[in-house]
């Protein structure tokens, strides 16, 4: 039901597509991060609560329309329905049924209950599109309890010892989160890149805590011994660097590992992920009762290998999603608010 | 082991010199006695031996997770080291055991005399019951090769500033020869088991580079001119017939040299001497790549003693008789050295030469061929100069010659892990051979982050082949490689080992035609 052209995931009975990387007349879109959602696109179809996101990243003016979750909508005969993958608010598996055949197309997800997204749910198909950011066995999350309250211990040992805790996230997704695990600890300001998306939150309904939208151009001496969450285009870059006394922490699920941990240089890193870690990535297949699963980006070769040896049939899928070998956010210090890179993590 | 767990994490992640003293500064808080003596005591190197095989673990570990071996093996290069692969591998734990660090450590040292299956069942337990952080310590302290991402001089700085103790006088005392068991952590420390003053070096006097044309500092008369060596910068300590060899990073380094120790205990006098630390051999100074053969080793072996000869080139003279002579002039303190080498017929250790000279463009024609005489150049003294503490600018002038380069082309490029396995940072050079390509250099730095992106966009279009994160590339991005020293090597396929190579530049402007032949580059050697 699904082909992989060079535009993105086609469906060639209901003639969409699903996060297209190439301009197309109609996309649906699995959730707001850059190298999903992509401009240029005539109609977008998503959640209703990626709806303001992407109007926030495109632009207003864009052609949108969103639904709920599990709510069916036919699309030239085929039933197309949106259901919660956990990854980041509204993000969705797109699922698709046609004569019969179910499809689902995941996007991102992770199993683990933010707090914030709406939980993943597993749906039964005969096709399964799954990522695989964390698909090798090295990758195991600590549950979310422990892992904000090692956040929450670090910035109290930060605020003990009279430093400023500058705190690594992605502007949409993790930085919502860092700052629920930092509610009610101290004077929170955030990046204007993050306050632009938390507008997006607020108009879902969720509340988060109360924070000061800053601009790093200007004088950031008031930032001293308060905490503050940058996206990680800004890490290492001059702007930061002038926050005083500070102590920095990248929250990434990289950071599971000591070598990455140590490269960039932080003063902590938390492996804090939006994406399913290698347990979550196989509870989650497992539950699709899926026939076939087509792995894309990611560990995408040793992943599609294991799951063939444990009875899955599996193939590789080469897709312009969060790839590593492209990822540009690595070394990056552009400071683009507007346009900002891809979402890999 | 909580405590010396977020210590060897915290320790790990920052660079921040403060980040670390408050890390060691709240271990110590924390710690109790035992634990804080097994920090010293493994980073001075006193660790018990690795009683498991780390293949053994590398099985114990597959077996436990249920992985395939490949896998395992992916992942393993995904981490880049075997302890934390293993604790991450792992399945959760299923237990909390909670023991100090000290309480381990006599369980490890335990298992010396345990059968395989004893050892077994002990590692499996345990992996059971740490988190994964305190795993990978569990499994670096099984391993015996434990290192702690801090200098020793930081370690000393926290411990001297926490106890209100001399820098020096504490580096003394836990460097010295003790043992687990014999003393206490406050004793070692305060220096109950060694006389620290009688060791006690002075700051080195360092040199700048020098920035102008010779001719500007003046008569050449003032000046006295000596070869610059590119050894171990040392001094010899000698007191009350004890002898202490001290290296420049204010290490002590006594028990690395052991014929210049027992050469010295035979001298007559109490004395200090600034001096730096050669291979000779046949009158001949060898490369450093020789002389670091011989540094760090568990054992030095007779025969790596009559191999690798260790010879001192004496400078200066800092205190004689008990007397601290620094702030005398060059010239006077030189005299004295002079007699003391009179006083004392010396095999290993000699006066560094002072080279007569009689005017700037001799000289700067004799700089021109330090390297014939495996030097790094010149040192240029003002005759009047006492002994600065540090880096002083005026009185003493180091005159390099300029560093050597190559052209090399990129043949490999390198992944790390996790998330910098996005990019290729590490670099494997080559040069010609017989109409072939043959590795000449491995560097890592040199490369601006733009650079870096470039490169690896030019490595995921022109990869050859894949060797888990490396591959071999197209050859074809030169770069000019520079070095400080060149030598014959049977360890390296080229036949060359070069000394502190890094990227100089990208030279976009040359083609792989244009790199140098490796005969050409053996020319340099000499």
């Amino acid at each position: 039901m699904i082909t992989f052209l060079p535009e993105g995931i086609y469906c060639e009975a209901g003639n969409f597509y699903i996060d297209p990387w190439r301009p197309v007349d109609k996309a649906l879109i699995t959730h707001g991060h850059a190298d999903h959602a992509r401009r240029g696109m005539k109609h977008y179809l998503c959640h209703h609560y990626t709806k303001p996101i992407l109007k926030s990243r495109i632009g207003v003016d864009i052609d949108v329309q969103s639904v709920g979750y599990n709510e069916v909508i036919r699309i030239n005969g085929v039933k197309v329905s949106f259901h919660p993958a956990g990854h980041i608010i509204g993000s969705a598996q797109v699922r698709l049924e046609y004569k019969g055949r179910i499809v689902v197309v995941s996007g991102d997800y992770k199993v683990q209950d933010d707090g914030l997204s709406t939980p993943f749910e597993p749906v039964r198909c005969h096709e399964f599109v799954s990522e695989s950011t964390f698909g090798l066995p090295i990758y195991n999350w600590l549950p979310v309890w422990d892992l904000n309250k090692q956040l929450q211990d670090w910035v109290l040992r930060n605020q003990t010892n009279g430093k400023t805790s500058v705190l690594i996230g992605y502007s949409l997704g993790k930085a919502q989160r860092i700052m629920k695990a930092v509610e009610g600890m101290g004077r929170l300001y955030v990046h204007y890149s993050i306050g632009k998306l938390n507008e997006a939150y607020e108009s879902a309904g969720i509340d988060l805590p109360d924070y000061h939208t800053i601009d790093l151009r200007e004088d950031v001496r008031y930032l001293d011994k308060g905490i503050v969450i940058v996206p990680p285009s800004l890490w290492d870059s001059n702007v930061v660097r002038k926050i005083p006394n500070q102590a920095t922490a990248i929250c990434s699920g990289w950071m599971q590992v000591r070598g990455a941990r140590r490269w960039r240089s932080a003063d902590a890193g938390f492996a804090i992920s939006d994406h399913a870690d290698w347990n979550g990535l196989l509870e989650a297949i497992k539950a699709t009762e899926a026939e076939k699963v087509y792995v894309t980006h990611g560990q995408t070769s040793i992943f599609t290998r294991y799951l063939n040896e444990i009875g899955i049939p599996a193939e590789e899928v080469k897709t312009a999603f969060g790839n590593e070998e492209e990822d540009k956010t690595l070394l990056s210090h552009e400071v683009s608010p507007s346009h900002e890179q891809p979402e890999i993590n | 082991m909580k405590s010396f767990v977020r210590l060897v994490s915290a320790l790990d992640i920052t660079n921040k010199t403060t980040q670390k003293l408050e890390a060691i500064d709240r271990f110590l808080d924390e710690a109790d006695e035992q634990d804080k003596l097994w920090l010293l005591a493994l980073f001075t190197g006193k660790r018990p031996r690795r009683n498991i095989h780390s293949g053994l673990m590398r099985q114990w570990a597959i077996e436990r997770s249920g992985i395939s071996e490949w896998l395992f093996s992916e992942s393993y290069s995904s981490v880049g080291d075997m302890s934390e692969t293993i604790a991450l591998i792992l399945p959760q734990p299923r237990e909390n055991i909670e023991r100090s660090l000290s309480e381990w450590m006599d369980l490890i040292m335990g298992l010396k005399d345990k059968s395989e299956e004893e050892k077994k069942s002990f590692v499996l337990e345990s992996w059971d019951g740490l988190p994964a952080t305190e795993r990978f310590i569990f499994n670096k302290l099984l391993g015996g090769s434990f290192r702690l991402g801090v200098s020793s001089k930081t370690l000393i700085n926290a411990l001297a500033k926490r106890y209100d103790l001399d820098a020096n006088a504490v580096a003394h005392s836990i460097m010295g020869d003790w043992k687990m068991g014999e003393v206490t952590f406050e004793g070692l420390v305060n220096g109950n088991y060694s006389d620290t003053q009688l060791s006690k070096p002075y700051p080195f006097c360092l040199a700048y580079a020098l920035d102008k044309l010779p001719e500007n500092l003046g008569n050449i008369g003032e000046w006295q001119v000596e070869y610059k060596w590119d050894g171990i910068r040392g001094q010899f300590v000698k007191r009350k017939g004890e002898v202490f060899i001290w290296s420049r990073g204010e290490e002590l380094v006594t028990a690395q040299f052991p014929e210049i120790r027992d050469e010295l205990l035979r001298w007559r006098g109490d004395f200090v001497i600034d001096g730096e630390i050669l291979v000779i051999k046949d009158d001949e100074v060898l490369n450093f790549s020789e002389l670091q053969k011989r540094l760090n080793r568990k054992t030095l072996t007779k025969k790596m003693m009559e191999e690798l000869p260790v010879r001192v080139f004496a400078y200066d003279l800092l205190e004689w008789e008990g007397e601290d002579w620094r702030g005398k002039a060059m010239d006077e303190r030189r005299a004295k050295l002079e007699m003391l080498f009179q006083l004392n017929p010396s095999s290993h250790l000699r006066l560094s030469a002072i080279i007569p000279c009689l005017n700037w463009d001799e000289l700067t024609a004799l700089r021109e061929n330090a390297r014939d005489m495996r030097s790094e150049g010149l040192m240029l003294k003002h005759r009047q100069s006492p002994y600065h503490t540090g880096r002083k600018k005026g009185n003493w002038w180091k005159w390099k010659i300029s560093p050597l380069t190559i052209d090399a082309v990129l043949i490999y490029a390198r992944k790390g892990s996790g998330r910098r396995s996005a990019y290729y940072t590490d670099y494997t050079f080559a040069v010609k051979s017989e109409g072939k390509l043959v590795t000449i250099a491995k560097a890592y730095s040199g490369l601006t982050d733009k650079e870096i992106q470039e490169v690896s966009r030019f490595v995921n279009k022109n990869a050859l082949e894949k060797f888990g994160p490396v591959r071999t590339v197209k050859p074809e991005l030169v770069f000019e490689i520079a070095f400080e020293g060149i030598g014959f090597s049977t360890r390296h396929k080229s036949g060359v080992a070069l000394r502190f190579p890094r990227i100089v530049r990208w030279r976009k402007d040359k083609t792989v035609d244009e790199i140098d032949d490796i005969e050409e580059i053996k020319k340099l050697i000499k």
